[in-house]
């Protein structure tokens, strides 16, 4: 028994370690930030490759958690998105003065994650959800000097209290109607009435807030804009990914037998979702906004693919937010560090970067490329799969619509690459020293977008963990 | 004889280019590396006949099959028939001489070769390709570079055009994807779907969903080869592009739509491909005609080609919506003699901006008297282009409308009669072109101190000018080529015939 606890939960216990230890040295000890900061990067890195270890299959607690090889690969995912965000933020942090509380909050949220993406009954999700969302709002507050900072916060504190209360509706009204919390109790007795449907609402509404979709969307773009850049890219990659990967598998299981009904909701929720993302993605200056409305539209795009509702739907979700990891993380990690060293967040401050900076430029690019989806990127391959697996249930009204608005969201990836090479600027951002780190974190996202897409084995492995109907 | 040295050859050469140093380094190893390919091209040629001679009458030579993801069911399939291989050498002439052209590129150097370099492996991709996954990743592989080709090198109002450019032809390949999903999701091959070209083919496809995913792929195809009225990209992105990039547009990125619009969705979708063809030859007739008229209000020589390029472009698109042998040989001979020529007058009118720094008709005059040489490709590049016996102009659309004659339908002949006459309008702008700005006195005494070609112009041209000539004298030795491949698509037609 002890022995399954320590297995099932290895991914989750070590986390913890983490977190305790770097509590022990925050009281104890008065180290540089260099020397912690090298020590957290190392600690992620044993994280991330413990995450590979091992990975067992099975439940505790009365089913209330459960792991298997997919879910703990979801989980090495995760800690691969924390391991290169603690890198690029590197430059950032080295000065700031609460460094290690920095790191306790953004571990505890994975935590959270964790627990979310294992959880196999509504309470233990519910938990989980909680415990990612709240201390993220101490995160976004992390520029302490920033008015826009503490909105960010603010904003983000409240947004999410009142997803939560239309969950725990949602989850209150499940549990009166089928006298469960239990997914795999709840499976066997929802189905068509109009309460089930009511409380379906309401949790997919609540889901929709966390991964920003159209019309939840509306906090995205302020939180991200006032939050420092890593946290921000925390917020939508790693948050989001969380969410996803818990919104596949509670539609995939939980909701299986009204799917019907879920499809023709995501059917319309991705089609305005992308389209809003992308319309207002256009008009963007600020590149964390940008980015903001252009990861709504990656949802979007996801939520095509979950209309797949097949084992190809799944393993295409988890696959891209795979890439997609590593594609923002790309893009936020050149924008991290010019924020860092010169302040500078805008679009037009980049024009004519190339003559200056020509390899974060190249590495933007690039990662833009991957966002947008052009070949040879992983982002190609992302997309494609998560069109086909939305295509495969033959709804091809969705699929052009879908098609279509990529070619939006190459006119605004497209604008910022034309700003960095070919818009004149007599003041350029200078020529920027980049910390090794920095450099090596922007070299493991640039070999994940070459190589996840490509290399058709990781596609494969993530397929054959998957499931679906 | 592995066809994936087609594709390594230039990724070899991009990646060598990365690690170069000074113009003189880059240029020397994208010679290098385009020179090979052009050699790897006839080489290939050269087994290609051995093979055939060898009594080996398969439809695809040289077949290689990976598999690269097994879920769904894409593999890596490579394999070429006489068509592709033509193209294939297209694409290595072109890609020689637009190296060659550009050879004193100041400005960003490295990046520019890397990019045209990168260019090519996306069009040697593309008509080695015989999954329609891998055809649609090497489809898109080759725009993007297009974009930063054009928007960082070009000239006039780069970025608009750039934009243009990229946003069209990615709408193309969008409506593309969604005629491929279509196809894949309607195969059933031993129980699974494919996007193998050679299986969709012999499966065929139902034909109620012919009918709905080939205008999909039909049209983004055809976007990429300027169908009216999805031509609006052609004149803003040729006249922008630098000439390299205008050769390569005109000279192979245009023939990956046509190419597309004969391996992919006519031969895949024949039925529809028969149903749609009224409408096809409607807009390829409305593309020739009107094509030709704009070229004649241009004052600008790249407009002028870039115009032109949209009439002739149509006669590929007739060819094929005429859905007869002779004339789909003729669609490809079409196909590449217009990225000869074309390729050729881009880089004519290149070598003359950059001397005397006018493309404007009006201000050029008696360029014959000072740059001999040039002046005479430009001069050949026209003949060619209106269609004269001796160049591979003639021979091609000679056999389009031969081919098109055979339809006996009344509509069909007035769109043939119609495209002929198209020829008359095409020998008017070309000799006004020609003889205002080669012919007649000398304009402005700045010209009389112009240097003639230098050596990699002069070979450039002497490449480009020799594939025109031989095809022009001895045209079956494409058609020999050609004819195989477009027997098998009719063949494929030709059932859909019987079946109705």
């Amino acid at each position: 028994m002890l022995n399954d606890f320590f297995l099932l939960m290895k991914q989750e216990l070590v986390l913890l370690l983490i977190i305790v230890l770097l509590l022990i040295i925050k009281v104890g000890k008065d180290w540089s930030n260099e020397t912690m900061l090298n020590l957290i990067n190392g600690l992620l890195l044993l994280n991330v490759i413990s995450g590979f270890v091992m990975p067992v299959e099975g439940n505790l607690f009365g089913d209330m958690f459960k792991t298997n090889a997919l879910i703990s690969l979801e989980k090495s995912i995760l800690n691969i998105g924390v391991l290169i965000i603690s890198m690029q933020s590197y430059s950032w942090l080295k000065t700031h003065k609460h460094l290690s509380e920095f790191f306790i909050l953004m571990l505890s949220t994975l935590l959270g994650m964790f627990y979310m993406i294992s959880s196999g009954n509504l309470l233990m999700f519910y938990i989980g959800l909680e415990l990612s969302s709240i201390p993220l709002a101490a995160m976004a507050n992390f520029d302490l000097e920033k008015r826009k900072s503490s909105e960010a916060a603010f904003k983000f504190i409240i947004s999410s209290a009142f997803s939560s209360g239309m969950l725990l509706f949602g989850i209150s009204l499940i549990y009166g109607s089928t006298g469960s919390i239990s997914f795999a109790e709840i499976t066997n007795h929802i189905s068509n009435e109009p309460l089930h449907i009511f409380a379906f609402v309401m949790l997919l509404a609540g889901f929709a807030f966390k991964i920003s979709a159209v019309p939840f969307h509306l906090w995205t773009a302020d939180v991200y804009e006032g939050a420092p850049v890593a946290v921000t890219s925390y917020l939508s990659v790693i948050s989001k990914g969380a969410v996803l990967f818990v919104f596949v598998s509670v539609l995939y299981t939980v909701f299986k037998p009204i799917a019907e009904i879920w499809y023709n909701m995501l059917f319309i929720l991705a089609v305005i979702t992308i389209l809003i993302g992308n319309l207002f993605a256009i008009r963007q200056n600020n590149f964390k906004r940008f980015l903001a409305f252009s990861s709504i539209a990656q949802v979007g795009f996801i939520l095509v693919g979950i209309t797949g509702s097949s084992q190809m739907g799944s393993a295409s979700v988890v696959y891209f937010v795979l890439i997609y990891i590593f594609s923002n993380l790309g893009a936020f990690g050149v924008i991290s560090l010019v924020s860092a060293l010169t302040g500078k967040e805008n679009i037009s401050d980049y024009k004519s970067f190339y003559k200056t900076n020509p390899l974060l430029s190249w590495v933007l690019t690039i990662a833009l490329f991957s966002l947008a989806g052009v070949p040879p990127t992983a982002g190609f391959f992302g997309k494609f799969f998560l069109l086909i697996s939305g295509a495969s249930q033959g709804n091809y009204i969705l699929i052009s619509i879908a098609a279509l608005n990529m070619v939006i969201s190459f006119y605004y990836y497209l604008r910022i690459v034309k700003a960095i090479f070919m818009d004149p600027n007599e003041q350029p951002i200078e020529k920027l020293s980049i910390p090794l780190i920095s450099k090596l974190a922007l070299f493991i996202c640039l070999a994940g977008i070459v190589v996840l897409g490509l290399w058709s084995s990781v596609y494969e492995c993530i397929y054959n963990l998957s499931s679906g109907f | 004889m592995n066809l994936n040295l087609l594709i390594l050859l230039p990724l070899l050469t991009a990646i060598a280019i990365m690690f170069c140093n000074g113009l003189k380094q880059v240029r020397l190893a994208a010679l290098l590396g385009s020179g090979l390919q052009l050699l790897l091209s006839f080489w290939l040629l050269y087994s290609f006949y051995q093979e055939r001679a060898a009594g080996n009458s398969t439809q695809m030579l040289f077949d290689a099959n990976y598999t690269w993801f097994t879920a769904l069911n894409i593999n890596y399939h490579i394999g070429i028939d006489g068509i592709a291989l033509a193209m294939i050498i297209l694409t290595s002439m072109v890609v020689i001489s637009a190296v060659l052209v550009s050879w004193t590129m100041e400005s960003m150097n490295k990046e520019f070769f890397f990019l045209l370099i990168f260019l090519s492996m996306g069009a040697y991709g593309f008509f080695i390709s015989l999954d329609l996954f891998t055809m649609f990743f090497f489809l898109e592989v080759a725009v993007i570079p297009k974009f930063l080709l054009i928007g960082i090198w070009g000239s006039g109002k780069k970025e608009y055009s750039a934009m243009k450019l990229a946003l069209m032809l990615m709408g193309g390949s969008a409506l593309v994807f969604v005629g491929l999903s279509g196809m894949y999701f309607n195969s059933n091959i031993d129980g699974a779907h494919s996007f193998d070209l050679v299986q969709l083919a012999s499966f065929r496809i139902p034909v109620d969903a012919q009918m709905i995913f080939f205008p999909f792929a039909f049209v983004g195809f055809g976007i990429f080869t300027a169908l009216f009225p999805f031509h609006t990209w052609v004149p803003d992105g040729h006249s922008s592009a630098p000439t390299a990039a205008s050769m390569f547009l005109a000279g192979i990125s245009m023939k990956l739509g046509g190419y597309g619009c004969l391996r992919v969705a006519t031969y895949l979708m024949p039925d529809a491909a028969h149903a749609y063809s009224g409408i096809i030859i409607l807009l390829s007739t409305i593309a020739i005609i009107y094509g030709a008229f704009a070229t004649m209000m241009q004052t600008d020589l790249k407009y002028i080609n870039a115009y032109s390029s949209i009439s002739h472009c149509g006669f590929v698109i007739l060819g094929i919506g005429m859905l007869t042998e002779t004339s789909i040989t003729g669609a490809v001979m079409q196909m590449v003699s217009h990225g000869l020529m074309t390729a050729l007058f881009f880089a004519a009118i290149g070598m003359i901006y950059s001397r005397t720094h006018t493309r404007i008709v009006a201000q050029l005059g008696g360029l014959m008297k000072v740059m001999p040489f040039i002046s005479g490709v430009f001069i050949i590049a026209g003949l060619c282009s209106l269609g004269l016996p001796g160049f591979s102009g003639f021979v091609a659309e000679m056999t389009v409308f031969m081919g098109a004659w055979q339809n006996t339908d009344a509509m069909y002949r007035l769109a043939t009669i119609l495209a002929c006459a198209s020829i008359v309008v095409t020998a008017v702008y070309i000799l006004r072109a020609a003889g205002k700005a080669v012919m007649g006195p000398i304009t402005d005494d700045h010209y009389k101190h112009l240097p003639d070609a230098t050596w990699n112009e002069k070979l450039a041209a002497g490449i480009l000018i020799s594939g025109i000539v031989v095809i022009g004298i001895v045209p079956f030795w494409l058609t020999s080529l050609i004819t195989p491949g477009a027997q098998e698509i009719i063949l494929q037609t030709g059932q859909a015939l019987m079946l109705k």
